[in-house]
């Protein structure tokens, strides 16, 4: 029951910040989201189906499989939470805010390599990628 | 053998890794992605082999005890799109090595880690390492997406990071819910669950709604057009052929194995692929530029690829099937050649375009094969999967949506008219007539180049860098016509996979006994 409402409030609190339009809020909302899934993850986990997994072992033990399933989620949901933070400062770089729905970039204009040099000419778009890059 | 259905998980894995190393060599680079791409080929060969009787093989990873080990099986549908999708990923990366894509010195990794998600996700037989796959996919695609750093690449992936992540955590939520009531995610031990027990349905179905974001079916499919259009020309091409696709897999395997066919969920199949088929259809008139077109019908074809699953007969499933097949390296040859007249022209906007048949006639010929193989013409693959499949809706008493597939056929030959009309006839525009042959090709912004010192782009020769450019389309759009001639070969290889998917005894058996 306890793990029932921790999931319904971090999923609440996580759609909520998703549905915001800063990508740092939208990261927020899916580290919650993440923290829901790993959550109801672990209450999924049930020690009666099956066998203690080592032999010779007694006792109560608790369901490892929810536990390598969340431990798997929650680094991928890391990695993933960094990646949006750094598309956030790219785009508080490249854009200037970290809107994503800026209407000032027109939604249905040419694409393809002429808007790509439009762009290269702004010097801060050539961003070095670590620091054995930087000239 | 079955312990090999490891290596097309592996092999772009380590190669990813051995790239990265080596980032300052190129050439080091590509042969590495070529080889590991040659081995996971020929494995696939290997394994269409096998599995051309309806066999099914697997192997399981650590021997840990029932329901622990990690299973990887492979029957005949998952050999042929291994096969499938391997071929297309080679010509998709001749594209981007023709293009100059892969300048950046991450991007042939990137590539890696993406075929290592793709080919995970079509060899594993467990539903958490599904979700781990998945999550290697897109990871990269992710960072493909973003690669070329610009304004408009910056809030395209945005959306699609945002609306993928959440994908990825409703599939999380599902495969939660899944295990909470069965005590395990193997598919050995999933099979025909969520058909007898309403709460695995509940959980397979939060499963099933996450997968039909990635597949982009309708009203899920929004991300899609609005990605497409913003990534680089030759990563548009591999994604077109790759993550969408594997996602129409999943939907198979799962209603295969875990609905074990189900017929309460077909009338819902049926309205999501019609529904699918004329929402993406129409977006597409709406577009004006090449890519915005490919995208939308990209969405309108995922309705063809999954109405097999609402009519779930052998006639259905086997058109399915040979349709999937040959659509996957039709469309992404349909994204090379928009790829290879953006990078001569540098516009994708109709327009702007025009007359390019005077200019460059193969490129004309490249766009021309595989557009009348989308839009169904005979005597192109295109035709004979869509002719099979809309006999099979008619004989399945679907007529409905038989004549849907036949108007949004129509509508699709359209479009291909569109794009031929404003880019290939009339007059030379002088986009067409200038082309940028000492523009930047590829890469425009590397932000990554490893040697300030050099140009951050090189010149495009004239004609003979324009073959490179054109090749890998004309290549597919060759095959398509042979396939199409050859047409019944392919289907007898298909229909012991389609049956083998319409009554999976022998993938249950393999995966259970691994």
């Amino acid at each position: 029951m306890t793990a029932a409402i921790i999931v319904g409030l971090l999923a609440a609190g996580g759609t909520y910040l998703v549905l915001q339009r800063g990508i740092v809020r939208i990261a927020l909302g899916f580290v919650l989201l993440g923290h829901a899934a790993t959550t109801l993850l672990m209450a999924a986990g049930g020690v009666a189906r099956r066998d203690v997994p080592f032999a010779g072992g007694s006792g109560a033990m608790a369901d490892p499989l929810p536990q390598a399933f969340g431990l798997t989620a929650i680094v991928i949901s890391f990695g993933v939470t960094a990646f949006l933070l750094t598309l956030a400062f790219r785009s508080r770089d490249a854009l200037g805010h970290d809107d994503v729905e800026d209407r000032s970039i027109p939604e249905d204009r040419v694409v393809g390599p002429d808007h790509d040099r439009r762009l290269g000419a702004h010097p801060r778009d050539h961003l070095p990628m670590t620091s054995r890059d930087r000239p | 053998m079955s312990q090999l259905l490891i290596l097309p998980f592996a092999l772009p894995l380590v190669a990813a890794a051995l790239c990265v190393l080596w980032r300052e060599h190129r050439a080091a680079q590509r042969a590495l992605t070529y080889t590991s791409l040659g081995v996971v080929i020929a494995i696939g060969l290997g394994l269409v082999r096998v599995t051309r009787d309806g066999g099914a093989i697997a192997t399981d990873i650590g021997s840990w005890p029932g329901g622990l080990a990690i299973i990887y099986a492979v029957d005949g549908f998952a050999a042929l799109l291994l096969v499938t999708t391997a071929s297309v990923a080679a010509i998709g990366l001749a594209f981007a090595i023709g293009r100059g894509e892969d300048r950046h010195p991450l991007f042939l990794a990137l590539v890696n880690v993406l075929l290592a998600g793709v080919f995970g996700s079509l060899t594993t037989a467990d539903l958490f390492n599904l979700f781990v796959s998945y999550e290697v996919m897109l990871i990269a695609s992710y960072v493909l997406l973003t690669l070329r750093g610009g304004r408009r690449q910056t809030r395209a992936g945005a959306i699609y990071l945002a609306v993928n992540l959440l994908a990825s955590t409703v599939f999380l939520l599902g495969t939660a819910l899944l295990y909470g009531v069965v005590g395990t995610v193997g598919f050995g031990e999933l099979a025909g669950v969520a058909a007898s027990d309403p709460r695995a349905a509940i959980g397979a179905g939060v499963v099933v709604v996450a997968v039909a974001v990635k597949a982009g079916v309708v009203p899920m499919h929004g991300w899609l057009p609005r990605a497409y259009v913003e990534c680089g020309p030759a990563v548009a091409a591999l994604f077109s052929g790759l993550l969408t696709k594997v996602g129409v897999y999943t939907l198979f395997r799962l209603y295969s194995v875990v609905f074990a066919g189900d017929p309460d969920w077909r009338p819902m199949l049926l309205l999501a692929a019609g529904v699918t088929m004329v929402v993406g259809v129409i977006g597409a008139i709406g577009r004006g530029d090449i890519r915005g077109i490919l995208a939308f019908h990209m969405v309108s074809q995922v309705g063809y690829l999954i109405l097999p699953l609402g009519l779930w007969t052998t006639a259905a499933v086997t058109a399915g099937l040979v349709y999937l097949l040959q659509y996957l390296a039709v469309k992404a040859a349909l994204f090379m050649a928009a790829g290879a007249v953006e990078t001569l022209t540098a516009t994708g906007s109709l327009a702007r375009l025009g007359g390019m048949v005077h200019t460059r006639p193969m490129l004309a010929v490249a766009f021309l094969l595989p557009a009348l193989a989308l839009a169904g013409v005979p005597p192109t693959s295109g035709f004979v999967g869509k002719f099979l499949l809309i006999l099979a809706a008619f004989e399945a008493g679907a007529y409905l949506l038989g004549a849907i597939a036949v108007i949004v056929s129509f509508f699709t030959l359209l479009s291909m008219i569109k794009i031929w009309n404003g880019v290939f006839w009339g007059e030379p525009t002088p986009e067409v007539t200038h082309e940028h042959t000492e523009g930047p090709v590829g890469l425009a912004v590397p932000t990554g180049t490893l040697r300030p010192s050099s140009p951050p782009t090189s010149p495009l020769v004239a004609r003979g860098r324009a073959a490179e450019l054109i090749a890998p389309a004309l290549s597919i759009g060759v095959a398509a016509v042979l396939v199409g001639l050859a047409a019944p070969a392919l289907i007898d290889l298909v229909a012991p996979a389609a049956d083998a998917l319409l009554a999976p005894d022998a993938y249950l058996e393999a995966v259970t006994s691994a």
